[in-house]
């Protein structure tokens, strides 16, 4: 048998300790800002999370999640301003400020818009993919900016935060501890579903799709599964971005979000249960430290990311944990 | 006679002008070993692509178990009951031996959508998978990674799945190269009791392996089938010698 406590186990344990110390201390040193970037990692981590099953586990590099981030930003914030303005939805039905309600809302939206899209993208591979899931989303992106009715290129704000019941969400710290309580869900789910039957054909599909053929399983269905329950949770992630921020801006919804998750993945370690928590800390860290004092701290994280794919292909979890094991 | 487990009528496939099939037809009868060889370009392997599903025939028709499978494709085929072993190994590399076996026993039990028992503690894929590795002699190793696994353990991971599969079929290309001999006379042994369990279109150029086990021989020249028969008729054919055994008239 092998050992229980592996050295992963001890890093993932350390990040997610870490992430969860950082706002208390924030709050003991009265410097609320640094909650906020703690929740800023732990929903950019959750979004990363969701596209990890995809990229990492499925070897899918798709560079349109930013379609599914941005849905579910949309799902928040346009629920949030009907139930403001108290309109009824389409059909009458009420709009809502509660977040289970909009999280519910947004999976399934996300959920249903990946379908199409990874069926037909699915057909494709390699380059095609990656340039077809680009045009997708931004096929999504231009609609969204040229629908005045929710915000337009203005997007939509959300005047007051959606509520949780029985916590005050306008507080930093407990709006924190959702997301970080929706992050440690989403890693259960990426760590389940990595050691069952359905992570095993994926991670089969990745490494070599004439395999799992020629076994009888065909990589399509297994795929598309993969990329929508994928697209389901950065979605997710998506509409907690919205609510952090309390405002759905149309570019969670561009290329640049989309390539700002890849990122993540590559900086923390592709299909790695952590690699998407180190990938997000490690770019807001860079984002808040650079970004304060040069506008071009994009170039800087350029190189960092060269020299991860370079020199660290595991990414920061493959340098602190070693390479992987699969049973 | 009884209808053949598989039938290829007439197969046609070009690469350009080059005619990598041209014309085969043979079949293969529950129980035997069927050989096919010839030389290094003669259209073998493409032979095999085309039955298993990886490569469309131009033309002609493939039989498997009386229904034409034309429509199908690889991952289809292997669930009806055709297993392959591939000439350049073809295993999921950072995968344990076990668990390339274990994804043909989940394969055989069409369950890869269960999303959450961990596959690793589930005995109704790890037992039925070690038994398989055990058959073949390579339990020892079965937590090496396939990458890491000598040329001759990979080929017998292989076959491994394709057991696994529990098919009406195996398709083997070239399961003994770069076996070593000892290994190639255990797997010798081997392939001969598992035509009991389904017949066998072997490609081999191991001609002691051929000559002991084949019921029957194809020889494939240039895309053409030019002499079907059994091990003795092979042998003396002229056509045969002169072709492949490069022997004089
Ligand atoms: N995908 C392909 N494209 C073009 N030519 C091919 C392809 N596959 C095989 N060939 C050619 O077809 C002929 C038969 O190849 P193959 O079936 O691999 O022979 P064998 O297995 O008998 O050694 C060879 O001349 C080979 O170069
Ligand atoms: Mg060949």
């Amino acid at each position: 048998m092998r050992k229980v406590v592996t050295r992963e186990a001890i890093a993932n344990g350390s990040l997610a300790l870490l992430l969860l110390a950082v706002p208390f201390a924030a709050i003991a040193m009265d410097e609320p800002f640094y909650v906020t970037l703690a929740t800023r990692i732990a929903i950019l981590a959750l979004a990363a999370v969701g596209l990890n099953i995809a990229l990492g586990l499925g070897g899918l590099v798709s560079f349109g999640h930013a379609a599914f981030f941005g849905l579910g930003g949309y799902a928040a914030g346009i629920l949030a301003t009907h139930a403001f303005n108290a309109e009824p939805l389409l059909l009458g039905i009420p709009a809502t400020t509660s977040m289970p309600v909009i999280w519910l809302v947004a999976l399934v939206v996300c959920g249903l818009v990946a379908l199409p899209i990874g069926a037909v993208s699915l057909r494709t591979s390699g380059v095609y993919f990656i340039m077809i899931t680009l045009a997708f989303a931004q096929m999504i992106y231009y609609f969204a900016i040229s629908w005045p009715a929710y915000g337009g290129q203005d997007g939509l704000s959300i005047y007051v935060r959606n509520s949780f019941p029985g916590v005050n969400t306008a507080l930093p710290l407990p709006l924190f501890l959702i997301c970080y309580g929706l992050l440690l869900l989403g890693l259960v789910l990426f760590w389940t579903l990595r050691n069952s039957r359905f992570g095993a054909a994926l991670q089969a599909a990745r490494q070599n799709p004439t395999r799992l053929a020629a076994v009888g399983i065909a990589p399509f269905n297994i795929r598309l599964t993969a990329f929508t329950v994928s697209a389901m949770i950065t979605g997710l992630a998506g509409a907690l971005f919205a609510d952090l921020n309390r405002f759905t801006s149309p570019s969670m919804l561009s290329w640049h979000m989309s390539g700002e998750l890849i990122v993540l993945i590559i900086l923390g370690g592709r299909g790695r249960l952590f690699g998407p928590v180190a990938g997000a800390m490690l770019f807001v860290l860079f984002e808040f430290a650079l970004g304060g004092i040069t506008e071009r701290w994009q170039l800087f994280l350029g190189l960092i990311l060269l020299g991860v794919v370079l020199f660290a292909r595991g990414g920061l979890m493959g340098f602190i944990a070693g390479r992987e094991r699969h049973g | 006679m009884a209808e053949p487990v598989l039938e290829i009528r007439d197969l046609k496939k070009s690469f350009g002008a080059l005619k990598a099939t041209d014309g085969v037809s043979l079949h293969l009868a529950s129980g035997e070993i069927h050989a096919l060889i010839g030389p290094n370009g003669a259209g073998k392997s493409t032979l095999i692509h085309q039955i298993s599903g990886s490569l469309t025939p131009d033309s002609g028709k493939i039989r498997f178990l009386g229904q034409d499978i034309a429509g199908l494709d690889m991952a289809a085929r292997a669930r009806l009951g055709l297993a392959r072993s591939f000439q350049t190994s073809s295993l999921a590399q950072e995968f344990s031996a076990l668990r390339n076996v274990m994804l043909a026993v989940q394969a055989r039990q069409g369950t890869s959508l269960r999303f959450f028992r961990p596959v690793m503690r589930d005995r109704s894929l790890t037992e039925p998978a070690m038994a398989m590795l055990e058959r073949v002699g390579l339990a020892g190793r079965a937590h090496v990674p396939a990458a890491e696994l000598s040329h001759g353990e990979r080929r017998q991971l292989e076959i491994a799945t394709a057991l696994a599969l529990g098919p009406k079929a195996f398709l083997l290309d070239e399961p003994m190269a770069g076996m070593g001999p000892e290994g190639a006379k255990n797997l010798t042994g081997f392939l001969d009791t598992l035509r009991q369990e389904a017949p066998i279109l072997l490609v081999e150029h191991d001609m002691d392996a051929v000559f002991a086990l084949a019921d029957r021989v194809s020889v494939l020249v240039y895309g053409r089938i030019i002499a079907t028969g059994d091990v003795d008729e092979i042998r003396n054919d002229p056509e045969v010698r002169r072709a492949y055994l490069g022997e004089p008239a």
